[in-house]
């Protein structure tokens, strides 16, 4: 038959297509991952504000220690690794509501990827500024 | 990608207005979404100027006196006119709604007619609901139980497993809530949609079903059943006042009491 010619393309029947591939047996640990990580990020979105303004006025060397003190280091790494996490879940969520077709497997690599980075990337930030505190430069 | 736009052929256009019957004194505006497959034409919206004083109350009425008096070229389902056969399921004033428990006089200005949002047309007002039915069908809405029922009479339920039943057997599945939801809109051939939804859980909270896991089983996908974003339409616009969303966030809690 010739493609061109308008025709009905999908004869398959309604129950075949409703229950398509299956169930993927995944979505519970994504679902609980957008709650978890949206409840902590309140005490340490918080716990960041609060230190910003108490931190309101300081020069570089005095920032540089503050970040170089353990638990202030860990409150960082935590707020920039939940906060990157959560974006990634989030997007994810974006991209399955309005990516549809072959872009929507490259646009969630691509979030994925995108969110891993930029969460390494602070990550090694406060690592640089507690290596820093502790030689005392 | 995300469509913004109708596709071009799926553009409204003006229809025709068929005035009020002479000496009518109190009138009301219907504009009903219309269209055809068989003419290749744009849908276009007809406007119909009944006088409310010959009709009865419902927007229902307003719809048969039409198709009985004025055009009986408009086509839409109807059967019960009392709300427990789903058939009269449209769009009325922007809200998806049964036209036999609409009343007319609680809308403001012209009514505005149209099919149940997002899914095929079959003619004017009838939507295609053939996908909607058979996702229904997949999750298998009948009991399930290994056990033998007992020889001598039905499986019994106590009082309290009975009650939670309650607020889910009333479903007329009129797809209202399925039609409402922009999730649905996105991805209707994945996600299962609140009608669906709320037709499993009933069955996973009858004391009398013994396939609960199986059917936790087969709504554990990332679209079947986590496609819903808890937007609510679906809970708002149901015409009997049902709480799907409440079903699909059971659900969710079983699906975590289960695994984490």
């Amino acid at each position: 038959m010739n493609a061109s010619v308008p025709h009905i393309e999908v004869m398959r029947s309604q129950l075949g297509r409703a229950r398509g591939l299956g169930a993927g047996h995944s979505g519970v640990g994504h679902w609980w991952a957008e709650r978890v990580s949206a409840a902590s990020l309140l005490p340490l979105s918080t716990w960041f504000v609060v230190q910003m303004f108490r931190l309101g006025g300081a020069d570089h060397a005095e920032v540089v220690k503050w970040g170089g003190k353990p638990v202030n280091a860990t409150m960082l790494a935590a707020l920039i690794i939940t906060t990157f996490y959560h974006a990634q879940v989030g997007l994810q969520v974006i991209v399955d509501d309005y990516v549809h077709g072959k872009a929507h497997l490259p646009t969630r690599l691509l979030i994925k990827i995108g969110t891993s980075l930029m969460g390494l990337l602070g990550v090694f930030a406060v690592i640089k500024l507690v290596a820093r505190s502790s030689t005392g430069k | 990608m995300v469509e913004l736009r109708l596709p071009r052929n799926s553009t409204v256009g003006k229809g025709k207005t068929f005035p009020a019957p002479a000496g009518a004194k109190n009138v009301k505006t219907f504009q009903v979404y219309r269209w055809s497959p068989d003419d290749g034409k744009n849908p276009v919206i007809d406007s119909y100027v009944l006088d409310l004083d010959a009709i009865g109350p419902m927007v229902l009425d307003a719809i048969i006196h039409i198709k009985n008096d004025v055009d009986p070229t408009l086509t839409f389902r109807r059967s019960c006119r009392e709300g427990i056969c789903g058939s009269c399921a449209m769009n009325i004033d922007g809200e998806n709604t049964l036209a036999c428990l609409k009343p007319i006089k609680s809308i403001q200005g012209d009514v505005k007619i149209y099919p149940l949002p997002h899914m095929p047309i079959v003619k004017d007002l009838v939507s295609n609901l053939d996908g909607a039915y058979a996702q229904l069908r997949s999750i298998q809405p009948w009991m399930q139980s290994d056990s033998a029922p007992p020889p001598d009479g039905e499986r019994r339920q106590s009082v309290e497993e009975r009650a939670k039943l309650d607020g889910m057997w009333e479903c007329i599945l009129c797809f209202c809530c399925t039609t409402s939801c922009p999730s649905y809109w996105w991805n209707g051939d994945k996600y299962l949609g609140p009608a669906v939804l709320l037709a499993a859980y009933r069955w996973i909270a009858d004391s009398r079903d013994e396939h609960t896991g199986e059917r936790l089983d087969t709504l554990e996908d990332t679209f079947k059943l986590y496609a819903c974003r808890t937007i609510m339409n679906c809970t708002q616009t149901c015409p009997k006042g049902l709480n799907p969303a409440k079903a699909i966030g059971r659900i969710k809690e079983l699906q975590i009491e289960r695994k984490i």
